[in-house]
This record gives structure tokens, C-alpha cells and sequence, in this order.
């Protein structure tokens, strides 16, 4: 059972996903679960953090509370274009980690 | 009216639960969609007009739905068809289907829906100000295209099934526009419509089994139904609206030729343990644009792998590689007269930040660092040349001048890769139409049975 005393975002979540949304977009998924780390997560996690966390600035990073299904959703254009010369990661599934590693 | 939608999966080549599909059969549905494509997988599908599946998976698949459609008697759509949607992977798949005709005996009607778009039209719409870039959008440079497709919506399947096909072989489309073709003909409410079909077009994505594959729509005139069909698979309220979140970067809205779907009021309720029942999602009429996608080569390239396993080497591989590069530079300046702003030349540290590069924040100590370096070049055999030219030091540099020769594992031999060429996307724009046909052709073939000699 997770308790909220721990701080890093992967034990307190069921699962955070990252993945292409075209392109030109890589789209960040929170699947909270529970509505206490939900609510937790909306008090705590800034959308400056989370810019600074993937180097864009806050206002290219757009963000959806969704109480209904407990996610916190972060979209934005990806740092690196989806198959260009420098991309790593051309699925755009790794960029999770960098978030699930945060801790609040 | 209700129109029944059968999603045997979300994409051809990646497989479908056999006995589902039999079971979506046996209820009657109305039409059999599916995709047969994504940018997902990068550029090079576009830029080289070829499909990522393999043909063999591709016909098997293939074989089963057109079985399918033969048993229920009603039209096979495929989107996207050979991953790109260009005229090349629509004739591919074309070809596919005629041989299995013959195979399978079947006599049918098939409309190609071609996509491509000639360059002379795109430049004739941005002079004329018919194009939007969508932000960010790359700066338009259409003279090395090696393909552009539009995106084509509801209104260009519903011409090819209104030419009377038994097989709808469609090139590029939205991933939602050959499931809301259909219900949309036949007065299904618009916002329903588009919803079930965003949450049908990965197939069973939307349900707590994602690799069944197989789902069921029923759109009527207030919303939809959906269910899942493998055995145990179920759809929750939960599993479906989640999948709005999906490879969107907007979860409430999602922009079609012609309009906007709205779900920000969509009400989703469980009717039993596997059927989710929609209601309350709105379609915003908007101008009618397409979207663009095109790819471009943007060089060459051929990559060299070495590993460090010496611990001093794993330990120091930043400092390694940027000692090494610094030396390349100059030894390629010397040799083939290149400066650095000819051609690319980086290493990435697998073990190290190889997967996030820049973005990586975490350190540690790892056993071994693969250096995977990668040219891009002007043509092939520039980056073969550069590549053949730095593979021994790749192999023996050393850290400092005062060290002994050290020497790394290459896994293979030779060392170096030709990758050939390296595609990137160019557009991010939508094109404006005054009417959905004037970017895109219907090509209506009929099959014949051959007659024994």
C-alpha cells in the first residue's frame, strides 16, 4: 500500500506514460489512481517544475487536471523533432522516467 | 439509425484474436474498419513510401478480414493502408488484395482512395495563403520532398463506399475517418460518432485487454456503445475515457477535417460488466482543412558501435568521447577536407544518457558504456568514407597522450553500418479545401474470378 509519505512521483502513482502525440508533441499521462495522491499531486507539482524538468518553457507546456479519471496530463513539443538527426528516442516512451523519478 | 462497427484491431500486422473476430462476424455488423497505419514508428514509412509491416504478416492478417467481409456481406475499410497512406503503400496493399481475391476465389469491387499530394498543388495553396502551419511547425520547404500526403476525413470514405466497394483500400487518413465514415451517412449523431471512433481506432486499447484486439461500435442518434469482443475482455468507464489520453496531446478535443470533437461534456456510464455506454459529446462544425504530413531526406548515415568495458574508460566515456571528437574533427578537416559543419558526427553513452541525452539528471557507475557514433553525411558513400576513416581510433584512442593503446569490443565486423538514408518530417500545417475530393482521387477496379481454361 503506498502511503503518502513517500515523495517520488513512481511510488506514489499507478503509472506515469509518456508517448508521441504526433511528431511534433510527446504527451506525459499521470495515472494517480488514488484521489488523495491526485489531489496531493495538484497541491505539490508545478507546471514550472515539470517544464524546467523537460527544458521548455512553462507556457509551451500545456496541462490538464482530469478529476474524473485522477490523471494529470502534460503535453509538450517535444525537445527534439520525432526521427531527426538527434532524436534518442523515436516513440517518445522514455521521457516518463525523467517524471516518475521526480520527487515533490 | 444504429450502425454497427466492427475494429478487428488497431492496426494491420500487429495481430487480432481469431475467435473474436469470428464472434464480431456472427453479430452482423455493418461495416469492418481498420487502420493500416501511424507516424508513430518516425519518418522513413513517408520518406521512402514503403510500409514497416511485413507483407507477410500484412497478407495474413489481410486474409482473415477479407474472409470476414466475404461472411458478413458488407465493406472492409482499411486506413492508412502500408503504414504511410502514399500511392505507393495504397498500390502495395492493392496488390495484396487482388492476390488473395484470386486465392480465396472472391469476386469484388475495391476503391483505392489515393492521398499524395503532387508538390505543384501544395506550392499553388501556400502562395494562394490555403496553408496553416500548426505549432511548432517546421519553416515550408517543399522542393525536396520525397512525399507529402493529406489527411482525408469522413467525407472521402464515404465516396469510395458510395462507388459501391466491397473493399475500401484507403491511403493516408485520420485515424478515426474510415470508422466515422459510415454511421455519419446514415444520421448517427456527429459527436458520437467521432468519439466512438477515436475510442475504437486502436481496437481493444480502450479495454482491460488491450492485445484482443477485436471491439464492437454501435453508434445511434444520441451516442454510443461499445464492447469489446474477446473472451474476458471488458470495457469500464474508466478504460474508455482514459483513452482520450492516448497519443493526444488534447484530451478533450481532437481536431478532424471539418470540425472539432468536444468531450469535455461526454457522460460515460457502464450498462454491465463489459459495455460502456457515450453520451453528451458535442462536434464543432469548422472550415473543412486537411492535414499535411511530408518527409525529406536529410542525409546519411552510418554508425560504428564500440564498448567500454575497461573501467577507467566507463568511467571517463564523456570525457572519452570528447577528446575523440575534438581529434576526429581535425583528422577528417586533414584527410577528406570536411569541416565539421559538412557532415554529423556525435556519440551517444549508452549507459550513461543514451536514451534522453541532454534531459538525463541521473548518474551511477555503470559496468560498461556502449558508444554508439553516428554520421550523417551529404550522400552514402561520404558517410561510409568518414566512417571507415575514424573506426580505428573509435577503437584506440586513449583518454590522455601518456596511456598505453587501449582497445575496445567492437560486436561485429566490420565496425560500421550503412543505415542509408536518414528521413525527417517537413510539415506540420492543414491544407484548406473548398471541396473534400480536390485532394484526393477514387480509382473503383472490379475483380473477376478467373474462368478455368
Amino acid at each position: 500500500m503506498t502511503t503518502l509519505s513517500t515523495s517520488r512521483i513512481g511510488d506514489l502513482v499507478l503509472k506515469v506514460r509518456s508517448k508521441n502525440a504526433g511528431p511534433f508533441w510527446v504527451t506525459i499521462d499521470v495515472f494517480c489512481d488514488r484521489r488523495d495522491v491526485f489531489d496531493r499531486l495538484v497541491q505539490t507539482l508545478t507546471t514550472e517544475r515539470v517544464a524546467a524538468l523537460y527544458k521548455v518553457a512553462p507556457d509551451q507546456l500545456k496541462r490538464f487536471d482530469i478529476p474524473d479519471l485522477r490523471v494529470i496530463k502534460f503535453s509538450l513539443p517535444r525537445p527534439v523533432v520525432q526521427g531527426s538527426a538527434s532524436d534518442r528516442d523515436m516513440h517518445g516512451a522514455q521521457y516518463a522516467a525523467l517524471l516518475e523519478e521526480l520527487t515533490l | 439509425m444504429t450502425t454497427r462497427v466492427l475494429v478487428p484491431s488497431g492496426v494491420l500486422g500487429l495481430g487480432f484474436d481469431r475467435k473474436a473476430l469470428e464472434r464480431g462476424v456472427a453479430m452482423s455488423p455493418d461495416i469492418i474498419c481498420i487502420d493500416g497505419g501511424s507516424t508513430d514508428s518516425g519518418p522513413f514509412s513517408l520518406g521512402a513510401g514503403q510500409s514497416k509491416y511485413s507483407r507477410a504478416a500484412t497478407k495474413s492478417e489481410w486474409r482473415a478480414l477479407m474472409q470476414a467481409r466475404a461472411q458478413a456481406g458488407v465493406p472492409l475499410v482499411i486506413g492508412t493502408a502500408g503504414t504511410c497512406g502514399t500511392d505507393s503503400t495504397v498500390d502495395w496493399m492493392y496488390d495484396i488484395t487482388v492476390e488473395l481475391a484470386r486465392e480465396l476465389g472472391q469476386e469484388l469491387r475495391i476503391a483505392r482512395l489515393y492521398s499524395s499530394q503532387p508538390m505543384a498543388r501544395v506550392a499553388d495553396a501556400l502562395a494562394a495563403g490555403r496553408i496553416t502551419p500548426l505549432p511548432p511547425a517546421p519553416e515550408v520547404r517543399l522542393d525536396d520532398l520525397t512525399n507529402i500526403v493529406a489527411l482525408a476525413g469522413a467525407e472521402q470514405i464515404q465516396a469510395a463506399l458510395a462507388a459501391g466497394a466491397d473493399i475500401v483500400i484507403a491511403g493516408r487518413t485520420t485515424d478515426t475517418a474510415t470508422i466515422a465514415a459510415l454511421p455519419l451517412t446514415r444520421g448517427d449523431a456527429a459527436g458520437g460518432v467521432w468519439h466512438g471512433a477515436k475510442i475504437a481506432e486502436c481496437g481493444a486499447l480502450c479495454s482491460t485487454n488491450p492485445t484482443s484486439g477485436v471491439i464492437m461500435v454501435d453508434f445511434d442518434d444520441t451516442g454510443f456503445t461499445v464492447e469489446p469482443l474477446a473472451e474476458g475482455a471488458r470495457c469500464t468507464p474508466h478504460s474508455v475515457s482514459a483513452h482520450m489520453l492516448y497519443e493526444n496531446s488534447d484530451p478533450f478535443r481532437l481536431f478532424e477535417p471539418g470540425g472539432y470533437l468536444d468531450v469535455t461534456g461526454a457522460r460515460y456510464t457502464a450498462l454491465d460488466d463489459r459495455r460502456v455506454r457515450v453520451e453528451g459529446s458535442v462536434w464543432v462544425p469548422g472550415p473543412y482543412t486537411v492535414k499535411l504530413e511530408g518527409a525529406r531526406i536529410a542525409g546519411y548515415q552510418t554508425t560504428i558501435l564500440a564498448i567500454l568495458r575497461d573501467a577507467h574508460y566507463a568511467r571517463n566515456a564523456q570525457k572519452w568521447v570528447d577528446r575523440l571528437t575534438g581529434f576526429l574533427q581535425s583528422e577528417i578537416r586533414t584527410r577528406m577536407d570536411l569541416s565539421p559543419q559538412d557532415y554529423g558526427l556525435e556519440f551517444r553513452l549508452i549507459g550513461v544518457n543514451g536514451a534522453l541525452g541532454v534531459l538525463e539528471n541521473r548518474t551511477g557507475d555503470p559496468v560498461e558504456v556502449g558508444v554508439l557514433g553516428v554520421i550523417t553525411a551529404r550522400s552514402q558513400a561520404e558517410a561510409a568514407e568518414i566512417g571507415k576513416l575514424i573506426n580505428p581510433f573509435v577503437l584506440h584512442y586513449p583518454l590522455t597522450d601518456d596511456e598505453e593503446l587501449p582497445t575496445f569490443a567492437f560486436p561485429y565486423s566490420p565496425a560500421t553500418t550503412d543505415r542509408g538514408a536518414l528521413y525527417e518530417f517537413a510539415l506540420n500545417h492543414v491544407m484548406a479545401l473548398d471541396d473534400p475530393m480536390s485532394a484526393f482521387r477514387i480509382e473503383v477496379t472490379e475483380i473477376r474470378a478467373e474462368v478455368p481454361a
